[in-house]
């Protein structure tokens, strides 16, 4: 087996759990935890694609690398966005229930 | 042959930058000029997607804008064709309808600047991620495009900071990211097999073999979860029905819609071999599930927007009629393809008009219960006129656009000898009208209701246009749809 198809089977395995985690999971946190290994299984993918390269005649493909570079950012700021989300959540909750306001 | 730029590509760059350079400086500039900042903005947008459906059509072809002169497959391009400038004239004039409704309500006067900054600045955001989608031709720029219109759509959800609407936000969420990996794990498959993403180089490569087939699975299961196809709609009432009105109008009207416009491009766009499988009856049958069971959980709601979100639910899967009829071929095709389109700027028009008049409603009566509406027509007849246009869109009745819609969506049915889905049609109409008029009745029951806050009549004018606008689209002439063909990919 080659490495490159080893980190494919990797990515593979981690893309599973990942979803294992996200549909499964009750718990919120362990929810946004599952996301991330699912993003994790995919960037190795991108990283096993560059690897095999449809480039032409490169040893790694660049294009699968700029990519991961910016959904690396993209899954950072998902993560704190709904890692905020649950603070705030919590917060909310803790507060004593407010009198039934108007919904505009 | 590789892409070029086109005469009149250069528009496309502003309808990505504006939006962005209004949001930073409406950001700098604080709350209190925010709402200024962001209208102007808007008009100007208005007149660059006029501008922008004007050249498309003239030209005949799309528009096609190679960013930093690096042509595709290893470059990025942007791409106009008919049916990004239909969408992207609708997103404007939703825009618009919406800033001038919460102008006043978020005005930063009073001490509330931050409430009135983040609104804006939200809202421009995800004008700005709306117009990314509409005008992606890479799919990796898309799902970037997808997920800056999640990060921009979810905080509008729970603007108002209450744990009901902080939960529905977090629930919508999850399922927006699960929505957009799969999405992701698929652009990753199609890069492995084909080595570019761009979707017209990918329209003339693609073959119907395994790699692409699960890619393609993969990428329309995660885009069902974001557009809210039943069973995948379960986020949606709750989310849309929390959040403040003008955030519902275009949650409902425009960003549901840029992951089925996803699917549209990938099923039409990429792959056409697959609308003439099994695969486009799954999708309508889904459709269809949505109409039906979306309809009677609207008749069955307690309030008013509830009622309106699950509408919403139903409405879009209309949207996926169009694929097991847009698989026909010649006139047959052109007409789904049209009637398709027409269905999602005229339901935009309408649900932007129906959400921001319960907003209206609710305003005034300090509740949107349904049993509790009695004198609302008396209050504000205005709104509830336009209430009422709307849903004669949402129903089909002529002369709406929704009829056009629904109109061009039979006719494909019969003529590719489908009637099931005409049945579908029609009995969604009758629940369509069965919700709609529950509202109606129930407003124009009794005496004036005691109002707690004065709505002024140039909110409720804004309302009643929007409602106007998706009525007068069944007015246009078939030919004027014409738009909607040009520079289609599929065959």
């Amino acid at each position: 087996m080659s490495i490159a198809s080893a980190y494919g089977l990797l990515g593979a395995v981690l893309v599973g759990l990942g979803l294992y985690g996200v549909v499964l999971q009750a718990e919120p946190l362990r929810r946004i935890l599952a996301f991330n290994l699912l993003g994790g299984g995919i960037f190795l993918l991108f990283g096993v694609m560059a690897r095999r390269g449809a480039g032409a005649g490169f040893s790694g493909d660049p294009v699968p690398q700029a990519i991961v570079i910016t959904g690396i950012v993209v899954a950072f700021a998902a993560t704190a966005l709904a890692v905020h989300l649950l603070l705030r959540l919590q917060a909310a909750r803790d507060e004593p229930v407010p009198p039934e306001e108007p919904r505009a | 042959m590789m892409l070029g730029t086109t005469p009149g590509g250069g528009l496309l760059a502003f309808a990505l930058a504006l939006p962005v350079l209004a949001m930073l400086l409406a950001f700098v500039a604080g709350g209190r000029q925010a709402g200024r900042i962001a209208l102007v903005a808007l008009l100007a947008g208005l007149v660059l997607s006029l501008a922008i459906a004007t050249s498309v059509l003239r030209g005949g072809d799309a528009l096609v804008l190679i960013l930093g002169g690096w042509a595709p497959p290893l470059g990025v391009a942007l791409r106009a064709d008919g049916i990004s400038a239909v969408m992207l004239l609708t997103t404007s004039v939703v825009m618009v309808g919406t800033a001038l409704f919460a102008f006043t309500s978020y005005s930063g006067r009073g001490g509330e600047s931050r409430a009135s900054l983040v609104f804006w600045t939200l809202l421009l955001g995800l004008w700005g991620a709306m117009n990314a989608v509409l005008l992606g031709n890479d799919l990796f720029n898309l799902y970037v495009a997808l997920e800056l219109l999640t990060f921009a759509a979810m905080p509008l959800v729970c603007l108002d900071g209450r744990a009901e609407t902080l939960a529905a936000a977090l629930r919508y969420l999850f399922f927006a990211l699960l929505g957009s990996l799969l999405y992701l794990l698929g652009v990753a498959l199609l890069y492995g097999a084909y080595g570019t993403l761009d979707i017209v180089l990918l329209s003339r490569l693609a073959r119907a073999d395994a790699p692409t087939l699960v890619a393609a699975a993969l990428m329309t299961a995660g885009l069902l979860a974001k557009t809210a196809l039943f069973p995948l709609h379960l986020w949606l009432p709750g989310a849309h029905a929390g959040a403040p009105a003008a955030a519902s109008a275009v949650l409902s009207a425009l960003v549901v819609k840029a992951p089925f416009f996803l699917v549209l491009r990938l099923w039409f766009g990429v792959m056409p071999e697959l609308t003439t499988g099994p695969a486009p009856q799954i999708l309508a049958g889904l459709g269809a599930l949505a109409i039906l069971f979306g309809s009677a959980l609207a008749l069955r709601q307690a309030r008013l927007k509830l009622l309106v979100a699950y509408s919403t639910v139903a409405q879009i899967g209309y949207l996926f009629l169009m694929f097991p009829l847009a698989g026909a071929a010649g006139a047959t095709l052109a007409g789904a393809w049209t009637g398709g389109m027409l269905q999602a700027v005229s339901h935009a028009l309408a649900k932007a008009a129906m959400f921001l008049g319960a907003g209206l409603i609710a305003e005034a009566l300090g509740h949107d219960r349904m049993r509790d509406l009695g004198g609302a027509a008396r209050l504000l007849p205005m709104t509830v006129v336009a209430f009422g246009l709307g849903g004669l869109s949402l129903m089909g009745l002529p002369p709406s656009g929704g009829f056009v819609a629904k109109w061009l969506l039979l006719n494909a049915a019969i003529e590719t000898q489908q009637w099931w889905w005409g049945l579908v049609l029609l009995s969604g109409g009758l629940l369509t009208g069965g919700y709609v008029f529950r509202v109606l009745s129930a407003s124009m029951a009794g005496p004036a209701a005691a109002a707690v806050a004065v709505v002024s009549p140039g909110r409720q004018a804004v309302v009643l246009v929007l409602a106007i606008l998706s009525v007068v689209l069944g007015l246009l002439p078939l030919a004027s749809f014409g738009l909607v063909q040009v520079g289609r990919l599929a065959p």
